[in-house]
């Protein structure tokens, strides 16, 4: 079991709050992920889960048992860490082993542990290398079977494929993301990289100054964003937000569209313009592009269309796709 | 552009390295070598390198004119315990201004290290006259005081900056695996910092040993260590550069061994920050 439920959080560093009360419910056996923008207060709130840092005020409830004030160490939650945190002077299997030396198992069980954990992740054949003598993949496993093999209540994950490679990092992310749903264990995963967000979550909190912007499955945010916030920073390239008059014959203060939702054509219907820069990327082609009197554009279409810079197009939004809010940037909902 | 290694640079850099480490060595090279002359033979113009009379006579009178032993026991006692005083008292001090950081932390250790900055002939007075009135003067208690108070700034200061060096991510790692404070200490923080604390160690025997300036000012005979023993080799009836090199020798010989057989733990304590 592991259900984590936070109600009111703050926290505050002297007089800066970073938290300004955090309300979150996590089902067991879910991937949840926090994501956004450096700063946004991602690492504090998991950091407050795991009991590193004291709450300023609010309540953390693990399974429905109040943790505030209980040490990180009898939270009963591991940790994987962005800087993967190895003790340096043991070897891989002291390493993976030493939450259950801790917790007093005897060695044996350990062992026998141990080795199950280090075959799940291919680590077998470095059991009695030192973390120096592994490649950052290798170190990253590690850490990972560090949190496994003690059957926590959650895994906290913070930011930690940040130092591997781009092929690394997607590899690696299948990997945790089997390894989650194969031991059906709540994770809380923070990252700021959004690709991660989308692909590896069940669920996402998208936090922002420390607040809690949307809570919700990854389709949610990217078909209803809540607000320009996270209309803005789900999805890439970005969402086109437009304002004035185009917007207010939409009955808004901004009306957005997501660049896979402009349909770019040299004739035809929708708003006029001139392409500055044409990325072709194969698959696709992202066209920028500057519309006189509304603004600029990025705008995604499939395949080829033969347009360069200083190209005369037309963008045509797709009607049911046009994201509406208000002037306090939160959505209009009909 | 990385210039590239071709055997010719690697040859010269070799033969520059090793020219540099044969120029050091020299003067303890010399030491040793006069040590073996006679007293003729070691301020002879032009002086001879090898083809000498190679005699041992000069070890024998100084070990005949004074007792060798009892300065090198004098040695060992005055530096190993004040070494290991400063250490029982810099660990915990270094420990809790590394992991529980107050605001005056930087302004205390800055404040330490600025009594390094005095010249020590500056008290030396008020501190003989304390010696003397507290019967001090001469004994080996009154020697490894000083040293041991002597070093205290350096030795808190290099182990503050090797416990820094400690991820603090590594430590709450272990507090997420469950790990007691008593544990995280005795586990993780201790294995870790054990390559700091020798090094520490080392270089404060090193020190200590080779300190000269109190040594010579409070000891005479009794509790006088090697430095002193060296001293008394340069007297008013002239210079025996012989005897005097094989005092020195002597001297020298003991930390010389300790310096070779733990270079390893040197050279690892001194670049410690740098494995990641």
């Amino acid at each position: 079991m592991g259900r984590i439920t936070l109600q009111g959080v703050r926290k505050s560093f002297g007089a800066h709050a970073v938290i300004h009360g955090a309300d979150l419910e996590i089902e067991d056996g879910t991937f949840v992920v926090f994501v956004g923008p450096s700063g946004c207060g991602k690492t504090t709130l998991l950091r407050l889960i795991a009991g590193l840092e004291d709450v300023t005020d609010g309540e953390i409830l693990i399974d429905g048992a109040n943790v505030v004030g209980v040490p990180a160490a009898k939270r009963g939650l591991s940790m994987v860490f962005q800087s993967y945190a190895l003790y340096p002077h043991m070897s891989v299997r002291g390493n993976i082993g030493f939450g259950l030396k801790m917790a007093g198992l005897p060695r044996p069980e350990i062992n026998r542990k141990v080795e199950a954990a280090a075959a799940t992740l291919n680590l077998t054949p470095y059991l009695d290398r030192k973390p120096r003598e592994l490649s950052g993949g290798q170190r990253q496993r590690v850490a990972i079977g560090r949190a496994i093999v003690r059957e926590p209540k959650a895994f906290l994950f913070d930011e930690p494929l940040s130092n591997l490679d781009a092929a690394l990092r997607v590899q690696m992310r299948l990997e945790i993301t089997t390894l989650q749903k194969q031991l059906a264990t709540t994770a809380v995963y923070v990252t700021h990289d959004q690709v991660e967000a989308m692909t590896m979550a069940d669920r996402i909190v998208v936090l922002n100054a420390g607040r809690i912007e949307q809570f919700g499955s990854p389709l949610e945010l990217y078909d209803r964003p809540d607000n320009l916030f996270v209309a803005g920073f789900i999805g890439s390239p970005r969402m086109n937000f437009i304002g004035k008059e185009t917007a207010a014959r939409h009955g808004a203060e901004t009306i957005g569209v997501r660049p896979e939702h402009l349909r770019a054509s040299r004739d035809g219907e929708g708003w006029e313009g001139n392409v500055t820069v044409a990325e072709h990327l194969g698959s696709d082609t992202f066209l920028h592009v500057d519309v006189p009197g509304v603004g600029k554009f990025t705008a995604r279409s499939v395949g080829e269309l033969g347009l360069t810079t200083g190209d005369h197009v037309r963008l045509q939004p797709d009607p049911g796709r046009i994201h509406r809010f208000d002037h306090d940037g939160k959505a209009i909902r009909t | 552009m990385a210039r590239r290694i071709t055997p010719v640079r690697m040859g010269v850099a070799t033969l520059a390295a090793w020219t540099v480490g044969f120029v050091i060595f020299f003067p303890i090279l010399w030491m040793i070598l006069a040590s073996f002359k006679t007293e003729l033979e070691a301020f002879a113009i032009p002086p001879s390198f090898l083809f000498f009379h190679w005699t041992t006579e000069n070890y024998a009178t100084v070990q005949g004119r004074s007792d060798y032993l009892l300065h090198a026991m004098n040695s060992i006692i005055v530096s190993g315990g004040s070494t290991l005083i400063a250490m029982l008292i810099a660990i915990p001090a270094a420990w809790a201004m590394a992991f529980a950081p107050s605001k005056r932390t930087k302004d205390t250790l800055l404040w330490m290290l600025s009594t390094k900055m005095m010249p020590p002939v500056g008290v030396l007075v008020p501190i003989y006259l304390l010696y003397r009135t507290f019967g001090m003067l001469d004994t080996r208690g009154g020697l490894v005081l000083v040293l041991c108070l002597g070093n205290l700034p350096i030795v808190v200061w290099m182990l503050f900056t090797y416990f820094k060096e400690i991820p603090k991510d590594i430590l709450e790692a272990a507090r997420m695996d469950g790990a007691t404070v008593g544990r995280e200490l005795v586990y993780v923080l201790t294995p870790m910092a054990v390559p700091g604390i020798a090094s520490t160690l080392l270089l404060n025997v090193i020190l200590a040993w080779n300190e000269a300036f109190w040594t010579l000012n409070l000891s005479t005979s009794d509790a006088a260590p090697l430095t002193v023993f060296i001293a008394s080799y340069s007297s008013p009836e002239g210079l025996f550069w012989a005897k005097l090199s094989a005092a020195s020798t002597l001297a020298i010989a003991p930390i010389l061994v300790l310096g070779w057989f733990s270079q390893r733990q040197l050279v690892r304590g001194l670049t410690f920050g740098a494995v990641k």
